[in-house]
């Protein structure tokens, strides 16, 4: 036991002493939720966008303000001709275009029907979407304000009511996923990183020959990242808290359970890698590749998995991220227990047992 | 007087698929005796140093090391030897005590006995004022001095050095071989691997390894009547050509 707290001091001594492991153990943490949490949002507000009026009437009038009003977008300029559009678009600024026929007024209350034409620039295709529907909504809002007391035969009114995240605020969505990324990075990489540097140093070597055991090896350069990492999952989650009042619904214990299960996950699977690397790098590209790009792609961290083909459908099962992220989410946005999450818990420790089971074949057969 | 032998190897194989890195190698080497291991690059010195501490299994062959076999007593010989690897192997961020702390805790050496170590250590190294500086600052030689001391910090009954001496000046060398001298005047076996052939000249006896045998195994004094040449360079470059020829 003395002998492991020797090794587990040094193992503070390496991380605290390079600079590098420090930012990235405790920098990146804060500047990646400070970013998804800020800048980086799904949300619309204040889009630019541009009218063309060819009716310049009362209601046109009406349906402009009623948008300008809006903080979704801001109208930005008026266009004249048709011939014009393509110039606003390509100059970048504008993301949509209104385009009111000709005697708008008078169609409607003739025929009773008016076209207006909504252009987006779809080089994103998820905010033209969003631009749409909020468009569409604003208009709908409009009409139904005008039918007011006229009596329709048939009429569906639909009542959305969003649960869990009424404001749909997509920091809620970026949280878990930030959480995710990070407890991986810290576990996975920075211990696949720190035990392929004694490999490279040949200090690994010397460990091997003293009486320490392989395994009370590996244990000692892990023990300091389950630290580590129990203080970034903390720290996230105060800040989510705190600056992004995102709530903690469900038990905060249940959560920590969680985070330190998905935290031995992703340090069995860093030792798995550094069984196969030989350096810093590989060990690196390896983490890189192998985990946080599929984390980021294939977890439903950003991009949902039922929309997804279905061969990737099946491939995200295997993503331990994807499992740890349902579990945080359902903790910490809908308040669910145990009861509801036992089988992905089981699903993690399962694949933490394989990956641990697969690293002590591996090492053997290095042994021999 | 006869001394014991502290290490045996009879007929020791190490295969990798059809390729005999080692092949059937025997020898013994006795106690407080500096065994020079000599041997080109690629002969087979690394692994058959690599059994006998016992992080790889050889494929066949006997060998016994401080008493202990070399397949079923792995921990008791891990306990009795030291090893300094050829790259250069304690802490760069860790301070010339804090290596030696660390080094000496891993052998399970008591507080009190690290303490003293640690303070013998480096009053005769004459580390007295860096000793709270990163290794990663001090100049090769004195790194691989203070490397040598830490592999001799559990006392050890044998000592494998696998190229200790890469890449150091002469007068660095020099003063290593003088510790390695007075390390086995206290009884520790030395093994050590070297490629310098002036090196050869200081070993008690040395065994020399082409392609994975061993070729000649003497007293330098006596490989070179033996192959009347006048140094072990020449003893080296005369088995060399043989093996080609």
């Amino acid at each position: 036991m003395k002998r492991f707290i020797g090794f587990i001091k040094k193992e503070f001594y390496h991380i605290f002493r390079d600079r590098r492991s420090l930012f990235i153990l405790f920098g990146m943490p804060i500047a990646q939720i400070l970013l998804f949490g800020f800048a980086i949002t799904n949300e619309i507000n204040n889009v630019d966008i541009a009218i063309l009026d060819h009716s310049k009437d009362a209601t046109t009038e009406e349906i402009i303000n009623k948008i300008s009003a809006s903080k979704y977008f801001t109208i930005n300029q008026m266009i004249a001709r048709e011939a014009d559009i393509e110039t606003a678009f390509k100059k970048g600024k504008i993301k949509a275009v209104l385009n009111f026929e000709k005697d708008f007024s008078k169609n409607l209350i003739k025929e009773q029907k008016a076209t207006i034409q909504i252009i987006t620039d779809a080089t994103d295709p998820n905010t033209a979407n969003s631009i749409t529907n909020y468009i569409n909504a604003i208009l709908q809002n409009y009409q139904q304000s005008k039918n007011k007391g006229i009596v329709v035969e048939y009429q569906i009114i639909p009542q959305t009511r969003m649960v869990y995240n009424p404001e749909l605020k997509s920091v809620f969505m970026f949280v878990p996923g930030v959480m995710t990324i990070i407890l991986m990075l810290v576990s996975a990489m920075m211990t696949s990183i720190s035990i392929t540097r004694e490999k490279e140093l040949g200090t690994m070597e010397i460990l091997l020959v003293s009486p320490l055991k392989p395994f009370q090896v590996i244990i000692g350069k892990v023990v300091p990242y389950i630290f580590l990492s129990v203080i970034n999952a903390a720290v996230i989650v105060l800040l989510s808290i705190f600056i992004f009042k995102m709530p903690v619904q469900g038990s905060l214990f249940l959560l920590g359970a969680e985070s330190v299960l998905f935290i031995i996950t992703s340090l069995a699977l860093g030792i798995l890698i550094s069984t196969i690397a030989e350096t810093q790098q590989s060990a690196m590209m390896i983490s890189l590749m192998g985990l946080m790009l599929p984390v980021i792609l294939l977890s439903g961290f950003i991009f949902p998995i039922t929309s997804m083909a279905a061969p990737l459908q099946i491939i995200s099962h295997i993503i331990p991220a994807k499992w740890f992220i349902i579990i945080i989410k359902g903790i910490m946005l809908k308040g669910v227990g145990m009861a509801y999450i036992w089988k992905e818990t089981l699903i993690l420790i399962g694949m933490t047992i394989f990956f641990i089971g697969l690293s002590v074949k591996k090492y053997k057969i290095r042994l021999e | 007087m006869k001394k014991e032998n502290v290490i045996v190897a009879e007929e020791l194989t190490k295969a990798f698929g059809d390729f005999k890195a080692v092949n059937a190698i025997s020898f013994e080497v006795k106690k407080g005796e500096i065994f020079g291991f000599l041997g080109a690059n690629g002969a087979g010195k690394t692994t058959a140093m690599k059994m006998l501490i016992g992080i790889s299994k050889p494929s066949s062959g006997k060998a016994k090391v401080a008493g202990f076999d070399v397949y079923t007593q792995t921990e008791s010989i891990k306990k009795n030897i030291g090893y300094m690897s050829q790259k250069f192997a304690l802490y760069d961020d860790l301070t010339v005590k804090e290596n030696i702390t660390f080094f000496g805790g891993i052998y399970g050496l008591s507080r009190a006995k690290i303490k003293e170590k640690r303070e013998q250590l480096i009053s005769e190294l004459g580390l007295e004022g860096i000793s709270n500086k990163l290794v990663g600052s001090l100049p090769l030689g004195w790194k691989q001095k203070l490397s040598f001391s830490v592999s001799l910090i559990h006392e050890p009954k044998i000592v494998f050095l696998d190229e200790p001496t890469g890449g150091v000046d002469p007068i660095t060398r020099r003063q290593f071989w003088e510790m390695i001298y007075k390390a086995a005047d206290q009884g520790t076996t030395i093994f050590v691997t070297t490629h310098y052939m002036d090196e050869a000249e200081y070993c008690d006896r040395v065994s020399i390894m082409v392609e994975g045998k061993i070729e000649a195994l003497d007293t330098p004094k006596k490989l070179k009547e033996q192959f009347k040449v006048a140094s072990m360079n020449d003893v080296f470059l005369k088995l060399a050509r043989n093996i080609e020829l």
